[in-house]
């Protein structure tokens, strides 16, 4: 019966208007916007990343071994021309960020997480932590330059040589403190309440079960931030520029492992990144160099995301 | 009868395993206590130096001067906080589309097997350090992007970003009207639309004038410009925007889109008309977050926004220019001590001060918004 | 004595005889034969300003299996966790009254709850074994009170227990994730009894597991009670009338004013009793199934 209410010609329109509305030829185009910022987006990424190789090529490609072991230098064409003190500078610097903000920033989390009370005190600090993630990075050299170099505050310029590798690293560690402290956190907070409570049947102190339970399910969630703020440290330069990275007067190549020199001048791989970067206006030559030393960070830097991209979602798949 | 009594002393752990617990405590509460200690260093640090800066300076000095010469005592501070503005602007024309867009994509397109592909593909843009992006900046972007801007171009892409500025102002101004006239601000509100509406009039209007300047003005430029560093700037900030906005969208529940497509909706109209609005405050707080990053953001500014360590006044994206940040690092860059004339060390302090209140202000309201969208769902 | 004379929280503790309740709440068979190991008086339990529990007054015998019954959200979770300190592990519970185990206070300042713990074990609603191996899990307990030695003696005795040794001998070192649900749960009783308490704790530790699993964790309650004092919650009244020898009732007393439910006692007897010929009425209509 219905058939027959319908006449031919509007069966025609909605056969139609189902056709039409088949094509949605808007919403084909919004999707293709959509992927093209995305296609956009990666392809910047993928310029970049063939830009500073092609460009690298001239040192790493001949002389790989020379640039790794050679000093700064104010002509690119040098013989001896190299980061090799831009290497010792941003080893030292991670190790003095793994030493210092690690332990501390986990620790802060544990007792922020596991041992504070639930009061306006507690919940000042968490924000003042947040807040303290998005202070620009160049503000914590004005702090490494007070604290560290002009001894405004407890005479620890004498303890840090002033500007020096120590100084630098200090600082960065100061800047990734409040990054680790919130990782660490979530980490922690995604541990399953039963766990802890099994731990408290069975006559387990709070830091026991701390020490038995939290830490370890925690772990990959923790070394997932460390490893992010590490690789944050290692890039960073604004800060090491306040606190007096320089490119110019430095002393011989120290050796790699040579704690002596870390309170001399000193510099870091993104600052020879930077100078030489800048130079390149002067001397094309640099152009190669910046990107040959682009490349030997982004190798650690990356590794160290990729590794903790990887671990997280691991075991984000493991635990559901 | 009891069964045998216990006493309380039987009721107690080894004193060492006590005594323990006790000092771990402390330790954990000493570590907590650093991260207090550091930002209590670093706003006074910044408020004892920026002190003297503020009582010592000649305040009329520091507007309409030739420029910022920090060490010739020359404080011009719109020769700063103008391209500091114009590299926000430029970063988050780039960075607002490209990282919302590639956010909903993510959110509302891709399957699983894509997404696990494109996330972390996001995740190595955001791990790359600036310094490589101040690299790139110069090197590629200015003689290949912005060098390739003729007069033209720009005055297209200029009216482009005005006129759709100028449609969603429009919209917004339109919807609180309709509003009003229904009653459905509450008076004490009122003030504050009619004030909201004024401000993106105003703001069209200063866009305008500011973008017609410029192309009168124009003189192309290949090495570093304002242009440049605030592309690069961009590119580092679009992770930022596509996760928290991302984030933002995950959060809408499933149930909304079901409902949506329930009735009918295409996947577009879910994802503009459901999607979007239940989204909008994570949203906002993303591209927050991404100025604040950019104001904020130092090195490749530093190494490509074209300037030394003093620069003339200039409101040109294709000029070379000092940024607020730029201006801290290029100032103490090459050096281990600054110095300069009477309050040069000073100034530092001073600019890095405005530089904490701002981001921290935009911060602050960022968790606001964020708040929000976790409040809602 | 009368109760109404004393202060809350101090208690005669040679006087404190289960015999003299408030005459509402009748006590199970002379008291005076049998021995206390618990004895509650005027418990409330608040959190924050709600009280979640009020004027809670029972005691519990010794190696009998005592279950705490009554409808969800009448607190019987809540005052099963004031034995071995739990709740304070709760941000802002607080307990008032008092409980004293073998005649000491359990909230005496001096008292520490992670000792309380050890001697009073819990196994809980979800089977929560350690992400370790069957061994390790075990073994946990007498590790973390310094215990170095005899180990494996310790876990193959705790194992044996708990009726699970001769499933898991061959596989200690295995992790325990890999084990079903029933026998999780037996481990955690295994856990709970390495560290060789007096009481066990139990919080609906079958309500995870299907007919056959908690049959044998029934089983193994029957064994085991001659060792071990037992205290269990469960909402299946068929369970705590197949294994528990006395028998308390909660209910929820709810205010509509202020919408809110606490907790009380209504009666405490003989299982037999309370589930053949209780003395209050909203006992009856409970284990009758008019109401819950």
């Amino acid at each position: 019966m219905v058939s027959r209410l319908v006449d031919d010609r509007s069966r025609a329109a909605i056969a139609a208007s189902i056709e039409r509305r088949r094509v949605d030829t808007r919403g084909l185009l919004f999707k293709v916007v959509l992927q093209s910022c995305l296609l956009v987006t990666l392809a910047l990424l993928a310029v970049l990343l063939v830009t500073v190789a092609l460009d690298s090529t001239d040192q790493l490609g001949t002389r790989l071994w020379d640039f790794l072991q050679g000093t700064l230098r104010s002509r690119s064409s040098d013989e001896s021309l190299g980061i090799h003190q831009g290497m010792y500078g941003s080893l030292w610097i991670a190790v003095i960020v793994a030493v210092l903000a690690f332990p501390i920033g986990i620790g802060a989390a544990v007792y922020l997480e596991e041992y504070a009370p639930r009061n306006r005190l507690t919940a000042f600090i968490e924000v003042n932590i947040r807040n303290l993630a998005g202070v620009p990075s160049v503000v914590y050299g004005l702090l490494g330059l007070a604290l560290l170099l002009n001894g405004q505050i407890f005479g620890l310029d004498r303890l840090t040589g002033g500007s020096s590798a120590l100084s630098g690293g200090i600082t960065l560690a100061i800047l990734v403190l409040p990054i680790v402290i919130i990782t660490s956190g979530e980490a922690f907070r995604a541990v399953p309440m039963e766990l802890r409570e099994g731990a408290y049947g069975v006559g387990a102190t709070r830091w026991e079960m701390i020490r038995t339970q939290v830490l370890p399910y925690a772990a990959p969630g923790i070394l997932t931030g460390t490893l992010l703020s590490m690789a944050r440290a290692v890039g960073e330069a604004a800060p090491l520029i306040l606190v007096g990275a320089v490119t110019g007067r430095l002393g011989e190549n120290p050796g790699l492992f040579d704690i002596g020199a870390l309170d001399d001048r000193f510099t870091a791989l993104p600052i020879v990144i930077t100078s030489w970067t800048v130079q390149s206006g002067r001397d094309d030559g640099f152009t190669a160099a910046a990107a040959a030393a682009i490349v030997v960070l982004l190798v650690f830097v990356l590794m160290m995301n990729s590794a903790a991209i990887l671990l997280r979602n691991r075991f984000e798949k493991k635990r559901g | 009868m009891h069964s045998e009594p216990v006493t309380v002393d039987q009721l107690q752990i080894a004193p060492a395993r006590r005594h323990r617990e006790v000092i771990i405590r402390y330790s954990l509460v000493v570590t907590a206590l650093v991260s207090v200690l550091v930002s209590t260093l670093i706003v006074w640090s910044l408020l004892r130096e920026a002190w003297t800066f503020i009582t010592g300076v000649v305040w009329a000095d520091t507007w309409g001067q030739q420029g910022w010469f920090p060490r010739r005592g020359l404080y011009d501070l719109p020769t700063i906080i103008v391209p500091s503005l114009i590299i926000t602007g430029v970063a988050m024309v780039v960075a607002g589309p490209l990282g919302l867009g590639a956010a909903v994509y993510l959110s509302e397109y891709a399957n699983p097997r894509v997404r696990s592909w494109l996330k972390p593909a996001l995740e190595i843009l955001a791990g790359i350090p600036s310094v490589v992006l101040g690299f790139f900046a110069l090197t590629w972007i200015a003689p290949n992007i912005v060098g390739r801007i003729g007069k033209e171009t720009f005055l297209v892409v200029g009216a482009a970003l005005l006129l759709g500025y100028a449609a969603v102002s429009a919209g917004i101004a339109r919807a609180k009207i309709r509003q009003y006239r229904e009653g459905a601000i509450d008076p004490s509100a009122r003030i504050g639309a009619v004030a909201s509406i004024a401000v993106l009039v105003v703001v069209f209007a200063l866009a305008a004038a500011w973008t017609l300047n410029v192309w009168l003005d124009f003189a192309p430029n290949n090495a570093g410009s304002l242009a440049a560093a605030g592309i690069g700037v961009g590119i580092l900030v679009i992770p930022l925007v596509a996760s928290i906005s991302e984030d933002a969208m995950a959060a809408v529940p499933d149930s909304l889109r079901e409902a949506s497509a329930g009735l009918g909706a295409r996947k577009m109209s879910t994802a503009t008309a459901v999607v979007l609005p239940a989204a909008i405050s994570g949203i906002v707080a993303a591209f927050i977050v991404a100025v604040s990053r950019a104001i904020g953001e130092t090195m490749v500014v530093f190494m490509a926004a074209g300037a030394a360590d003093a620069a003339r006044f200039t409101d040109s994206p294709f000029e070379g220019g000092l940024t607020m940040t730029a201006a801290m690092a290029s100032l103490a860059s090459g050096t281990d001590s600054v110095v300069g004339e009477g309050l040069t060390f000073q100034s530092l302090y001073f600019v890095g001060l405005m530089l904490f209140l701002i981001t921290l202000s935009l911060n602050i309201i960022a968790s606001r918004f964020v708040s929000k969208v976790r409040e809602a769902y | 004595m009368s109760m109404t004379d004393e202060a809350p929280r101090v208690i005669d503790r040679m006087a404190a005889t289960a015999g003299e309740a408030s005459p509402e709440q009748a006590m199970p068979a002379p008291a005076a034969e049998r021995d206390v190991v618990f004895q509650s008086r005027d418990v409330n339990v608040y959190y924050g300003s709600f009280r979640a529990v009020r004027d809670v007054t029972f005691t519990v015998p010794k190696n009998e299996i005592m279950a705490l019954i009554g409808p969800s959200g009448c607190g019987k979770s809540t005052v099963l966790r004031c034995y071995n300190r739990m709740n304070d592990l709760i941000k802002d519970a607080r307990v008032t009254g008092a409980i004293t185990y073998r005649g000491t206070d359990l909230y005496d300042e001096r008292v520490d709850p992670v000792e309380v713990r050890r001697r009073i074990g819990m196994v809980f609603q979800k089977p929560n074994p350690f992400p370790k191996s069957i061994f390790d899990n075990v073994a946990y307990g007498p590790r973390v009170a310094g215990r170095k030695k005899d180990l494996d003696d310790i876990v193959e005795n705790s194992l044996r227990k708990a009726a699970l040794w001769d499933e898991v001998s061959d596989r200690l070192k295995d992790s325990a994730l890999g084990l079903s649900g029933g026998q999780q749960q037996r481990l955690c009783i295994a856990r709970a009894i390495a560290v060789g308490p007096d009481v066990l704790l139990m919080d609906e530790p079958c309500s995870a597991l299907d007919p056959i699993a908690t049959a044998r964790i029934e089983d193994l309650m029957q064994e085991i009670k001659q060792d071990y004092t037992i205290m269990i919650v469960t909402h299946n009244m068929q369970q705590a009338a197949r294994v528990s020898d006395t028998t308390a009732f909660f209910t929820a007393d709810v205010r509509s004013e202020n919408d809110t439910r606490t907790g009380i006692l209504v009666e405490v007897d003989t299982t037999q009793k309370i589930f053949s010929n209780p003395s209050d009425e909203r006992t009856e209509n409970y284990v009758t199934g008019r109401f819950g």
